[in-house]
């Protein structure tokens, strides 16, 4: 860059002009193949698993021959897959749970994050950054207290365990991007609302849940994905297949003794990751906004 | 605050007219109470299920195997002078501080790539280059795990048309070691493109005009304009997937599960062995908690960063 930069100073303005033209295009050039070569990159894996998926296993077991690509598709896996009723009680147990928390969820964030932004009360500032400081610790540290406490209630083994313990993993974030949200509505429409005779709870049904709507579709979506995608919590409390969620479903009950049905895992764990992928295909404007929130609005 | 001035003020003037001046009175005392049960439910959440089992953790950490005695500090004693612990604290460090340096360039790298192509064509390849970010982290593995396969790997084919001998990518320490960094990247080098996108977006358009007039180079853009515009961002990105890094559990889970030979734990995949897997639970709760001073550190550090930041917005 330097290079090429300390002569085009010295020359005419004619030139300088043309040397600009060629480095934009340069430039595009460059941002093109970068483009293609990390798009090659971030698909292939997704890409391969979909090709797995469509072998069959005498074909996975082939030597010989290009891996990457499939000769005679087929079905057969998925099909496999979906009459498995372990698997189809692994989505429905996902769904219960995402579902159940994505609720639970919105109900606890939209008001705290309601009151926290309008309602300014004695150490309502401290919570606020509570709730970002609750954001930061990981669940990795608190899988084992927390498999202590489940364990005294009684839940281990039950996805009703997984309802209590995944808002720790949704709810600060999704209150402290609703904050940023709820604090950018102007306050002349508090007033105009007061005015006009409006309580606090119709105030926050009638005007900032819709103005902040777009705010609340991010954090749906993002509880929706990491409630979908958790890990940590079912690998620890849940042991028994019929009440496992798919991501710790997919992992340890597909996979059993030395030779794997890799046709039949890839298509199981291409299904399961189905559902946020589809999310994300058709909103994901909103799905970047969320993801983005957290630290550009604060 | 700012709140209550205005709800004072206006009061007098509008209440002849509209609402008699009781009503607006009473609201502002029952003000502070209905916001204490609006966050009830938080407080129950952040007390209960974050702040009791941090501190139970503490306790726990502080029993026997057996959970019948008060053995003080012994559990910390123990694992320091376990070698494979000693192994788990380095390879959590060189794991996260690779992963999240090379997250980070090809991150910024990427996102400069976005920025300059015409923004029609942004959305479509945003679109794509985010996939691995939205795919749970624990699938995807396992499509990795497949392609790191020994017999079957289809990384190694494509290297042996290269003529590169086969790599036995979770059969060796370090190339183990390697595979868990690669998957981290994979997965979470999108974020901070899109991070770092959305921080290029709001450089203002005026500062490249008038770096442009001074006859700056593509470098001293970058240097003096871009850089100090995103300071805030890159830092704030960089501390937080530090933490999320540091944590980790399901690649490594998936990948190696901790092999060949204990040496690709973490931190978080050694607390689950020792505590639930092996039933040592205060045991596991104590090699969890060697992970607390760093993430308190790396907190405060986004804390003030995320202030900073809040501040330059509203200045």
């Amino acid at each position: 860059m330097s290079a090429t930069a300390a002569p085009r100073a010295g020359h005419g303005l004619f030139h300088k002009a043309g040397s600009l033209r060629a480095e934009r295009r340069w430039a595009l050039w460059s941002a093109y193949v970068s483009l293609v070569i990390a798009a090659i990159v971030m698909l292939a894996p997704p890409f391969y698993m979909l090709i797995t998926a469509l072998k069959t296993s005498a074909e996975i077991a082939d030597l010989n021959g290009n891996p990457w690509i499939v000769r005679d598709p087929t079905l057969e896996n998925f099909a496999a897959i979906l009459g498995n009723e372990m698997f189809r009680g692994f989505f429905w147990n996902s769904i219960l749970v995402t579902l159940l928390v994505v609720v639970v969820t919105m109900l606890i964030s939209i008001p705290a994050a309601f009151a926290l932004s309008r309602m300014r009360f004695w150490g309502s500032q401290w919570l606020a950054t509570g709730v970002f400081l609750t954001y930061l610790v990981p669940d990795t540290l608190l899988f084992i207290p927390l498999y202590q406490i489940v364990g005294g209630l009684g839940l281990l083994n039950s996805i009703w365990g997984l309802v209590l313990v995944y808002p720790t993993l949704t709810v600060p974030f999704c209150t402290w991007i609703m904050i940023g949200y709820f604090a950018s509505i102007p306050k002349e429409l508090d007033e105009a609302a007061l005015i006009d005779g409006a309580g606090w709870l119709q105030m926050l049904w009638r005007i900032f849940i819709p103005v902040a709507l777009p705010g609340i579709i991010a954090a749906t979506i993002f509880a929706f994905t990491v409630s979908w995608a958790a890990f940590v919590y079912p690998t620890a409390f849940i042991t028994r297949p019929d009440e496992m969620p798919l991501t710790i479903g997919v992992v340890s009950q597909l996979i059993r003794g030395d030779t794997f049905a890799w046709g039949q895992l890839m298509a199981g764990a291409l299904l399961a990751a189905l559902p946020p992928v589809v999310v994300y295909a058709f909103l994901m404007d909103y799905y970047v906004a969320g993801l983005t929130a957290g630290a550009t609005k604060g | 605050m700012a709140s209550d001035a205005t709800i004072a003020h206006a009061a007098p003037v509008i209440a002849p007219r509209a609402t008699p001046p009781t009503t607006l009175q009473k609201m502002a005392r029952r003000r502070s109470t209905i916001a204490f049960l609006l966050t009830l439910p938080l407080l129950a959440v952040i007390g209960g299920l974050v702040a009791w089992p941090a501190a139970y953790a503490i306790y726990l950490s502080t029993l026997n195997r057996r959970m019948t005695a008060f053995i003080g500090l012994e559990n910390y004693a123990i694992l320091l002078e376990n070698d494979t612990f000693r192994m788990v604290i380095w390879q959590s460090c060189f794991f996260a501080i690779t992963a999240v340096i090379l997250k980070a360039l090809i991150g910024f790298w990427l996102a400069h790539m976005l920025h300059h192509i015409p923004s029609k064509g942004q959305r479509v390849w945003r679109g794509m280059l985010l996939v691995p970010w939205v795919i749970p982290p624990a699938l995807s593995t396992l499509g990795w795990w497949w392609m790191f396969e020994p017999s079957y790997s289809s990384i190694n084919w494509l290297l042996a048309i290269f003529s590169v001998p086969p790599v036995p990518w979770l059969g060796e320490m370090w190339w183990a070691r390697i595979s868990v960094i690669i998957v981290n990247v994979w997965y979470g080098a999108p974020f901070f493109m899109i991070m770092y996108l959305a921080a290029l977006k709001s450089v203002p358009d005026q500062l490249y005009e008038a770096a442009d007039i001074d006859g700056a180079t593509g470098w001293q853009r970058l240097r003096y304009v871009t850089l100090p515009m995103m300071r805030n961002i890159i830092s704030i990105t960089v501390l937080f997937s530090l933490i999320v890094t540091f944590a980790n559990y399901d690649i490594v889970r998936v990948l190696t599960n901790g092999g060949p030979r204990d040496l690709t734990h973490v931190f978080a995949s050694y607390a689950f062995q020792v505590g639930v897997l092996s039933g040592n639970i205060p045991r596991g709760a104590a090699v969890s908690l060697f992970m607390f001073p760093l993430l308190a550190v790396i907190a405060f550090f986004v804390l003030r960063g995320i202030n900073e930041r809040t501040k330059e917005i509203g200045a």
